[in-house]
């Protein structure tokens, strides 16, 4: 008797919901048995982490703060990956749309209406990031050149651009050596709702509604499901690869970029270390978990930035590692990779007779 | 000059040993057709975990090899899942950074004694020092080479031998033909999944000493973000490489030399060219990275192995 993986002729929904289910759950259970070797008590680690989270509505603020920059950058690489595009640059892609706003909001806003700042500034950010998110689709499709280790190296390069500028050109004169840029004038703060949760969110919610119709009720949307179902029958049928995937990733890259200059405007309000936080990392994985879905790529992005903010919470509550966040991000990811076999594949037992019979 | 260039180089040699290691184990993983972006969540484990054992125990020797365990575990946990389990291996090597960055984080913080809070940060432990081999280290310039910790000692062997096995022994053929055509190695009765398994555990293993070579050799201690990001640049000097082991070392001289340099302006106090000196090595792994795959469309075999990062089955295409 041996036991073999048969293909799925239509990927298993049951599956789809099931696994990430069962792999919280697992995961749970794994750091559960972690916190218990260092004698601490994991159901009251994971009730505070819950109420360090979303317990109050300051602290779900907090969450929102952490989960626009994971909703729009999940959303850009959830495009990009559609077409089997393995963009990992969105990190850059952040980090170059949040420079290219500071340099409106900084420079350009004395010379412009005041109305037109934000607006500039965001159309600037979202250019920026298409711009660097254009380079590897390029590159790609032109030269056939690794896209993943293009956009990753870009995402150095981005930072240190930012890095040069802000501990160079850019830096307050009155900053006391601090590492940044002085403080935008007002006219260039996107507003906040409530604690620093702000209307970013709208956007972020707006864009998923936007790309969920493209993807689902236009012909583009077509289009891009069957390159990524299959290249070649698509190439076949007249879809034109090469300028679909570079107008995806411009699309996906200005969408990471929007996040950057949201977390410049609304956030810090200056550009400063810490612009890139991992957001564009943890973007796959929100991209990922929500199968690649932009309206389920706003919940799973919530539910990350909680992770995020629960660590924190629990480092100050009961005095354990705030990364405890990230290793049950970690945690979780592995039952789901491994799960994830499932939804493609389905396990088939043989039996020595059948075999015999083959 | 010529001793300032000579303390230059040594800097450079001890900041790129752990940058060697983990791209000779990163080559060797790539060349069976898997790609491990967990590499920096790898290194910084490594670094804790050999970090506690020597301050607990004071051997060095068991520190190394508690790294080469978990470089051991954690690899075998993306091999199980991109090559058993077929997942996407830039999400498997993603949630492995991920989770080794937080849990060697974790581990800094609840590993330590009692009386430092549990933390491990701050604290002293034995270290590799420098050893000046009699003679040759009295060469100028070049004396730097012989003037090194064991660990770095250890890889001048490691890199020819590394080359030899892989483009001088069966195994190495084998390896690479895994690597870069599954389908005719399967045909030709090689074990592609257990070729990979081997190949991406090996990698680890040497991935995980690289973090031990920071936390107690380069930088003695524990520190968050110990790495300061060295798992990534690797996947550039993979790259730089040209997935050959004997270039690794190229590579790791220019990254580490680009370092020593920075820190020399720093001291003098002139920050604004070092983090455009730092992008540099990205923008030329990019570069190279344009031109081998401009090469290869003219038939020149110089790239990436062909099945990177594509999961392998049986009786499919």
């Amino acid at each position: 008797m041996r036991i073999i993986f048969e293909k799925r002729n239509t990927i298993s929904k049951k599956a789809i919901l099931l696994v990430p289910v069962f792999s919280f759950i697992v995961s749970l259970f794994l750091i559960g048995i972690l916190l218990l070797i260092f004698k601490t008590n994991p159901f009251l680690t994971y009730a505070s982490m819950y109420v360090g989270a979303f317990g109050t509505w300051m602290n779900f603020t907090e969450t929102l703060v952490k989960a626009i920059p994971l909703m729009l950058t999940g959303i850009g690489v959830g495009l990009a990956f559609r077409l089997r595009f393995w963009n990992i640059g969105a990190e850059g892609q952040l980090v170059f749309g949040g420079v290219i706003a500071t340099w409106v909001a900084l420079f350009w806003s004395p010379f412009i209406p005041a109305w037109m700042v934000l607006p500039l500034a965001i159309i600037a950010g979202m250019i920026a990031g298409a711009l660097w998110a254009g380079i590897p689709a390029v590159l790609k499709v032109s030269l056939n050149v690794d896209e993943t280790l293009v956009s990753l190296m870009l995402n150095y390069v981005a930072i240190m651009i930012a890095q040069g500028l802000y501990y160079g050109p850019w830096r307050d004169p009155d900053g006391f050596g601090f590492p940044g840029t002085k403080l935008f004038p007002q006219i260039a703060w996107l507003p906040r709702f409530s604690g620093r949760a702000h209307y970013g969110l709208l956007f972020a919610v707006l864009i998923a509604l936007i790309m969920w119709v493209i993807l689902n009720r236009t012909k583009w949307g077509f289009e891009l499901k069957m390159i990524g179902r299959n290249p070649r029958a698509a190439s076949v049928m007249g879809v034109r690869i090469g300028s679909n995937i570079i107008i995806a990733l411009l699309v996906s890259g200005a969408i990471s970029g929007m996040a950057g200059v949201f977390e410049v405007t609304a956030i810090s309000h200056r550009l400063q270390q810490g612009l890139s936080m991992g957001y564009g990392y943890t973007a796959i994985i929100v991209a990922w978990m929500a199968q690649l879905n932009p309206i389920a790529s706003l919940f799973v992005a919530i539910l990350m930035a909680g992770l995020l903010v629960g660590g924190d919470q629990v480092q100050m509550m009961m005095g354990l590692p705030a990364a405890m966040g990230l290793v049950l991000q970690g945690m979780i990811l592995f039952p789901m990779l491994a799960g994830s076999l499932f939804t493609d594949f389905k396990l088939k037992v043989i039996s020595n007779k059948e075999e015999a019979g083959v | 000059m010529i001793v300032l260039l000579t303390s230059i180089l040594a800097i450079t040699l001890r900041a790129g040993t752990s940058l060697i290691y983990a791209t000779i184990g990163e080559i060797y993983t790539e060349r069976s057709g898997v790609l491990n972006l967990g590499l920096e969540g790898m290194m910084l484990v490594g670094a804790v975990s050999s970090f506690a054992t020597v301050y607990y125990t004071g051997s060095l020797s068991l520190a190394v090899f508690v790294a080469m365990l978990t470089g051991v575990l954690l690899s075998s946990i993306h091999a199980f899942l991109s090559i058993t389990m077929r997942a996407n291996q830039v999400v498997s090597g993603l949630s492995i950074t991920l989770f080794g960055t937080g849990f060697a984080s974790f581990l800094g913080q609840r590993l330590g004694p009692e009386s430092n809070g549990r933390y491990l940060i701050g604290l002293i432990g034995e270290k590799f020092t420098p050893i000046a081999i009699p003679g040759l280290s009295k060469i100028p310039l070049l004396g730097a080479l012989f003037n090194q910790d064991l660990l770095t000692y250890i890889v001048y062997l490691i890199i020819p031998i590394a080359w030899f096995y892989m483009f001088k022994t069966k195994n190495g053929l084998n390896l690479r033909a895994v690597g870069e055509n599954p389908q005719t190695a399967d045909a030709m009765g090689i074990d592609v999944l257990k070729t990979r398994y081997l190949y991406t555990i090996i990698g680890g293993t040497l991935v995980a000493i690289g973090g031990a070579h920071l936390s107690l050799a380069y930088a003695p201690g524990w520190s968050e973000n110990i790495t300061g990001g060295r798992g990534w640049i690797v996947i550039a000097l993979v790259i730089f490489s040209m997935w050959n082991p004997s270039r690794a070392i190229w590579g790791a001289l220019l990254f580490g030399g680009i370092n020593a340099v920075q820190f020399r302006l720093q001291a003098s106090g002139t920050n604004i060219p070092a983090s455009f000196l730092n992008m540099l090595p990205y923008l030329a792994t990019i570069i190279a990275l344009v031109v081998m795959t401009w090469l290869e469309n003219f038939g020149k075999k110089v790239g990436a192995p062909a099945a990177l990062a594509t999961p392998y089955m049986r009786g499919e295409k």
